[in-house]
């Protein structure tokens, strides 16, 4: 047990390393210069000798004159002592604050819209694998909803809900007129923001799941050990048992990864629905060149993912006993 | 007369037509009789062991009689059945590896199986604990997944499941052909030592494996291409043979009975015919050497003596013609 976790911390930490030195890489690697970029969006003078003192002014604030592999030695550095910079975009906002702001837009978003489509479409697809003609009216639809490309769908939710029928408003998080505060014209105004994006990102991870886990219970329906049972009498409910608990498995991590990307953001939704979370601010860090944020949001999701992965492995290793051999096993 | 399969048809449905996998079986069974079923592979053995408990699509009944203590089974019959599965008639099926469900600790498996029978777990637990034992396994299994045994202790397990309730008739389907050569034996000698405890009445124990049967075995019937071609006495089969087919059979196998050996039934010149548009008449003709006009028509499987059975014009002769 103990070896199969010291294992797994290691392969963890090495793709940490890995995947947040690609992080550091590439905004380096774009075209642009985030310091010009800032300096003409706040266009202080026009006097060229100003702007280039200020320009190395911040570009030395911001240690991007050093070379490169000192550059990378501080960036380490800053990072083990939890400090990521701060945003050349919003300056002088540190990118921890940036993100924080963002950070709860995404999980009021995507956390019910993951959980609720994962638990109604593992219900759903189940039902539908037991009845024969369920399966011939709803999957079709399943199958059309996950194909659908979810820009095309989400485009399409704002178009109708929101221009041509007027029942939902399509930017922002709440009306544009409204400063936060606790109220229910407030509350109300969140929730009616919330609606179409949440929607979008229901159905379609509704007809996935749907899909996945009525293919899964037929597959398992099919197994030995189902047609076993069957032969020595076991009645129907038995054997969909535990089709369902061994089919619910893949499913279950395929929901933790979803809910690792889950500080990702869901990209195109906030972008189609203008709502402000961290995909959101991605896209802005990245037309602003804006390297720290840019880092800043990549280290969410790493972060996000890995943990959410070591999470899955610990329950796997709960719910699942072919896992468990292997942690004892000579070859794991 | 424990089982009596009458005229058993039974095919699979294909979208290019049916495969006649068992056409028109005809057999007894008497108390206490383990009978081999033995032939190439394809030759629809499963088909028949399955039919008798699981006739599930894609098979397709057709026609026949199923008598088991005097009881018809309904076999067609899915839900009917469900009475007579485990209870009267039980199978180790071939695919004994993966039949446990790979996500429940054995003991709760069987617990909950038995449960769903109507079974009181608490009371059958005592005689598991003494048939883990006849079988040498450690009680511990229960406690396990079926991924922490061995190939061979699923094997011994399934046995241990399939029988639990004491079946009128055991269908044990390639029960040793996973194994090697020193567990193939054990296993075999621990399906005879169930019978003699009762723990079932008879069994039918379908192998490619004839050096298995030759040691455990009371008669053997052979089958080829989905009929019946031969059946007697274990002794008869071996030594004494009339079907050609069976000849052909037992003669490509060196020492019979004296050593255990690897080689399977291959030693026949030519393939066996596919079952989806079988030829007519006797199945073997096109490799049968001895074969003659009167083959064209389907021989019937008649008894040439007591207790054995021939499906030839030629060896069967005045028997058949009556
Ligand atoms: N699901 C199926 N669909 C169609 N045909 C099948 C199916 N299962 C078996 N058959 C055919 O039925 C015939 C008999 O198969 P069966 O499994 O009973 O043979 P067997 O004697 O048990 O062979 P083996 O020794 O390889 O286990 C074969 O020709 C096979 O091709
Ligand atoms: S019936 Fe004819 S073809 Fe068939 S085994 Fe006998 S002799 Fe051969
Ligand atoms: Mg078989």
């Amino acid at each position: 047990m103990q070896r199969y976790f010291s294992r797994k911390l290691i392969i963890y930490a090495l793709t940490f390393f890995l995947a947040v030195t690609i992080d550091w890489m590439i905004p380096r690697f774009m075209p642009g210069d985030p310091i010009r970029n800032m300096l003409t969006r706040v266009s202080v003078s026009s006097n060229p000798s100003a702007i280039q003192m200020m320009y190395d002014y911040y570009t030395h604030l911001f240690g991007l004159d050093l070379p490169l592999w000192q550059q990378y030695l501080n960036f380490w550095n800053s990072l083990l002592h939890g400090d990521i910079g701060i945003s050349t975009y919003l300056f002088p906002t540190p990118v921890t604050d940036v993100l924080w702001r963002a950070v709860p837009y995404d999980i009021f978003l995507l956390v019910p819209a993951i959980l609720l489509s994962w638990y109604a479409g593992n219900k759903f697809g189940a039902f539908a694998a037991r009845s024969k003609w369920l399966d011939n009216t709803i999957s079709p639809l399943g199958y059309i909803l996950t194909a659908t490309p979810y820009m095309w769908l989400g485009i399409l939710l704002a178009w109708f809900f929101g221009i041509v029928w007027g029942i939902f408003p399509i930017a922002g998080a709440y009306s544009f007129n409204m400063q936060p505060h606790l109220s229910w014209a407030f509350i109300g105004s969140i929730f009616h923001h919330w609606f179409l994006p949440f929607a979008s990102l229901f159905l379609v991870g509704f007809g996935g799941w749907a899909i996945g886990m009525r293919n899964m219970i037929i597959y398992e329906l099919e197994a030995d050990y189902s047609h076993y049972l069957e032969a020595l009498g076991a009645p129907r409910k038995l054997i969909r048992q535990y089709a369902f608990r061994n089919g619910i498995l893949p499913q279950i991590t395929g929901l933790a990864l979803q809910l690792g990307v889950i500080v990702a953001g869901a990209l195109v939704t906030e972008v189609v629905f203008s709502y402000p979370g961290i995909g959101y601010l991605l896209l802005a860090a990245i037309q602003n060149q804006d390297y720290f944020l840019i880092q800043g949001c990549f280290l969410f999701i790493i972060i996000g993912v890995l943990l959410s992965n070591f999470i899955i492995d610990i329950v796997y290793v709960l719910v699942d006993p072919r896992t468990r051999r292997g942690m004892t096993g000579e070859s794991a | 007369m424990s089982l009596q399969v009458d005229n058993l048809r039974v095919y699979y449905q294909t979208l290019r037509g049916d495969v006649k996998a068992l056409d028109g079986a005809t057999f007894t069974l008497a108390d206490g009789e383990i009978m081999g079923l033995a032939g190439e592979s394809g030759c629809g053995k499963t088909t028949l062991g399955h039919s008798l408990i699981r006739l599930a699509l894609p098979m397709r009944f057709i026609e026949g009689r199923v008598t088991l203590d005097g009881e018809e089974l309904p076999i067609w019959d899915t839900e009917k059945m469900n009475d007579f599965r485990f209870k009267k008639i039980s199978i180790i099926p071939q695919y004994a590896m993966n039949a446990m469900n790979p996500t429940r600790k054995i003991g709760r498996m069987t617990a909950e199986l038995l449960g769903s029978r109507k079974v009181d777990f608490k009371d059958i637990l005592p005689e598991l604990k003494r048939r883990l034992d006849l079988v040498k396994l450690s009680h511990d299994v229960l406690d396990m997944y079926p991924i922490e045994l061995s190939g061979g202790m699923k094997q011994r397990m399934v046995m241990v499941l399939s029988t639990l309730l004491d079946p009128s008739l055991l269908i044990a389907d390639e029960i040793t052909s996973a194994l090697d050569v020193s567990s193939q034996k054990a296993v075999a000698e621990m399906l005879v030592e169930f019978r003699n405890r009762k723990c079932c009445n008879s069994a039918i124990v379908i192998t490619h494996d004839i050096s298995i049967l030759y040691q455990i075995a009371d008669s053997i019937m052979v089958m080829y291409a989905g009929q019946l071609a031969e059946k007697a006495s274990t002794e008869t089969i071996i030594h004494a043979p009339r079907h050609p087919y069976t000849k052909l059979l037992i003669s490509s196998l060196p020492e019979v009975g004296v050593k255990y050996t690897e080689r399977r039934l291959t030693g026949i010149p030519g393939n066996p015919p596919l079952l989806l548009d079988p030829p007519v008449g006797c199945r073997f003709r096109e490799r049968c050497p001895i074969a003659f006009e009167k083959c064209i028509e389907i021989p019937p499987f008649v008894e040439i003596e007591p207790g054995h059975f021939i499906a030839c014009w030629k060896e069967a002769g005045t028997h058949a013609q009556a």
